[in-house]
């Protein structure tokens, strides 16, 4: 059986330590939500015209222009599978992960 | 500058003077000339704000507090379907602590639909932890805007200024305009510790366990609990700087008063008058008017009526299935203090029914002659 992964948390002793907003704190620095993924995307850069829209389309802000060409960050990409749907020249390929 | 201006107006002017940066409003009577006046201001450039037309009061909350989020001072205003439409978004301002000042003209909730003044729409607003204040005159209105951004801004808490539809909404007064250099030295930019922007970024009101969530409460509390010392404090400073004091409570005729009458709003002023033609009858009549109901002012409750004989509360508003809603305030601020004094709940003027000095007398003459209330809601002005 799979072990479930320990998720770290940050906690604060006082409400002195707790920001006055409701804001973020930089727990998605390490909790790495690509784990969430069922299927993820891959890119067939020899077909990829660097248009960009795939960059443009991914709600995660998951998708990084390298050296013209995206690439894409599975610490976070979900696996909604918006960059393959949108790719005009249909590069992207959804493929099942293995877990 | 004297000007003879609406009461509307004067919430345009104070947002103007107060340099408000954003302004997202709907129209809706009795408030629309608030919004039609500060698109003006917008338009001609006396006013260096961004206007945004929105489609429900819902967004326009909405818009504000994203734009206080950025760092913008800002400003709306509304009216009872509009006010409780927002009801959501107030929390979301409080709780995220975005110190958003609206204008508020009290307007009777439907059905029946009604354009009238009473109290229900604001006071049914009372759990969103925000600041309430209730004026009595334009000159106020414009005041008390200027000073509730100073008094938000330094807490993070949202205010809400309010006024009566009509009774002063649209009645026009000689307003004193202050110079806009003396207002500018008074209100200093806004400047929040935490706020949206790219060199350091957050989520900002995002899920929030267990672990913190009762935590952001507790501050909020704590913070609530400053603002009765920072109204007095900086409503001194406007007094030496303008020459009018803004608190929490005005007293008239108190010191000396057998029946203390306790009101808010425009029907403070009616009061004044009522207590004056009391003591021309020869009975020591003093008026207590509230402005600020939230946080409401407990101390100064309890000091002012610490010298009274008997007090009579009278309500322009009803907490169905209990009573006035200042009555019971007024009550809980006296418990554990005074249990022998006699408090009169009176209810009048809903949906707009005038209330006049004579409303005021009569219901002093009934406190009079009672030793205690028979009821806990006495009617006045009821056809039955």
């Amino acid at each position: 059986m799979k072990q479930k992964k320990k998720g770290e948390k940050i906690i604060f002793e006082t409400e002195k330590d707790v920001p006055l907003m409701p804001m973020s704190v930089g727990s998605m620095l390490f909790n790495k939500t690509g784990a969430w993924r069922n299927i993820r995307p891959e890119i067939n850069l020899a077909e990829c015209i660097q248009c960009g829209i795939c960059w443009k389309f991914c709600p995660d802000v998951a998708i990084a222009i390298e050296n013209e060409f995206p690439v894409i960050d599975y610490d976070y990409c979900k696996g909604c599978g918006i960059c393959a749907e949108e790719c005009p020249t249909k590069c992207i390929a959804m493929v099942e992960e293995r877990k | 500058m004297k000007k003879v201006i609406m009461g509307n107006h004067a919430l345009s002017w104070g947002a103007q003077l107060g340099r408000a940066q954003v302004i997202a409003a709907y129209p809706i009577t009795p408030q629309t000339q608030v919004v039609e006046l500060l698109s003006e201001m917008c338009a001609s450039g006396a006013l260096d704000a961004k206007f945004i037309k929105v489609e429900s009061e819902h967004s326009a909350m909405a818009a504000c507090i994203g734009a206080s989020l950025a760092g913008a001072r800002t400003f709306t205003a509304t009216s009872a379907q509009g006010l409780t439409l927002m009801h959501e978004l107030l929390h979301w301002a409080s709780g995220g602590r975005n110190p958003v000042v609206m204008g508020n003209i009290n307007r009777a909730m439907a059905p029946g639909w009604s354009i009238w003044t009473d109290q229900n729409d604001s006071l049914s607003q009372r759990d969103t932890g925000w600041i309430q204040f209730y004026c009595s005159s334009n000159q106020e209105v414009l005041d008390t805007v200027i000073q509730a951004f100073r008094v938000s801004e330094a807490l993070l808490i949202p205010s809400m200024v309010i006024l009566d539809a009509f009774a002063l909404s649209h009645t026009y007064e000689v307003v004193d305009i202050p110079d806009q250099d003396k207002v500018d030295s008074y209100l200093p930019p806004f400047n929040p510790p935490l706020r949206l922007t790219p060199s350091d970024p957050h989520a900002f009101g995002g899920l929030t366990s267990p672990e913190h969530y009762f935590e952001l409460r507790y501050k909020l509390q704590k913070d609530m609990e400053k603002v009765p010392a920072l109204i007095e404090e900086t409503g001194r400073e406007y007094e030496r700087m303008f020459g009018r004091y803004l608190g929490q409570v005005e007293d008239y005729r108190c010191e000396d008063a057998d029946i203390i009458l306790i009101s808010s709003g425009t029907a403070g002023y009616t009061a004044r008058v009522a207590v004056d033609e009391l003591r021309q009858e020869g009975i020591k009549a003093g008026n207590l008017r509230i402005k600020v109901f939230r946080p409401f002012p407990f101390e100064k409750v309890r000091q002012i009526l610490a010298r009274a004989k008997k007090v009579a509360v009278v309500d322009r508003n009803i907490s169905y299935g209990h009573h006035g809603i200042f009555f019971q305030e007024v009550k809980s601020a006296l418990y554990g203090y005074d249990h022998n004094l006699p408090i009169f709940g009176f209810i009048t003027g809903l949906g707009g029914r005038d209330v006049t000095p004579a409303t005021f007398r009569e219901i002093a003459h009934h406190a009079l002659a009672e030793d205690k209330a028979a009821e806990d809601i006495i009617w006045v002005g009821v056809k039955r």
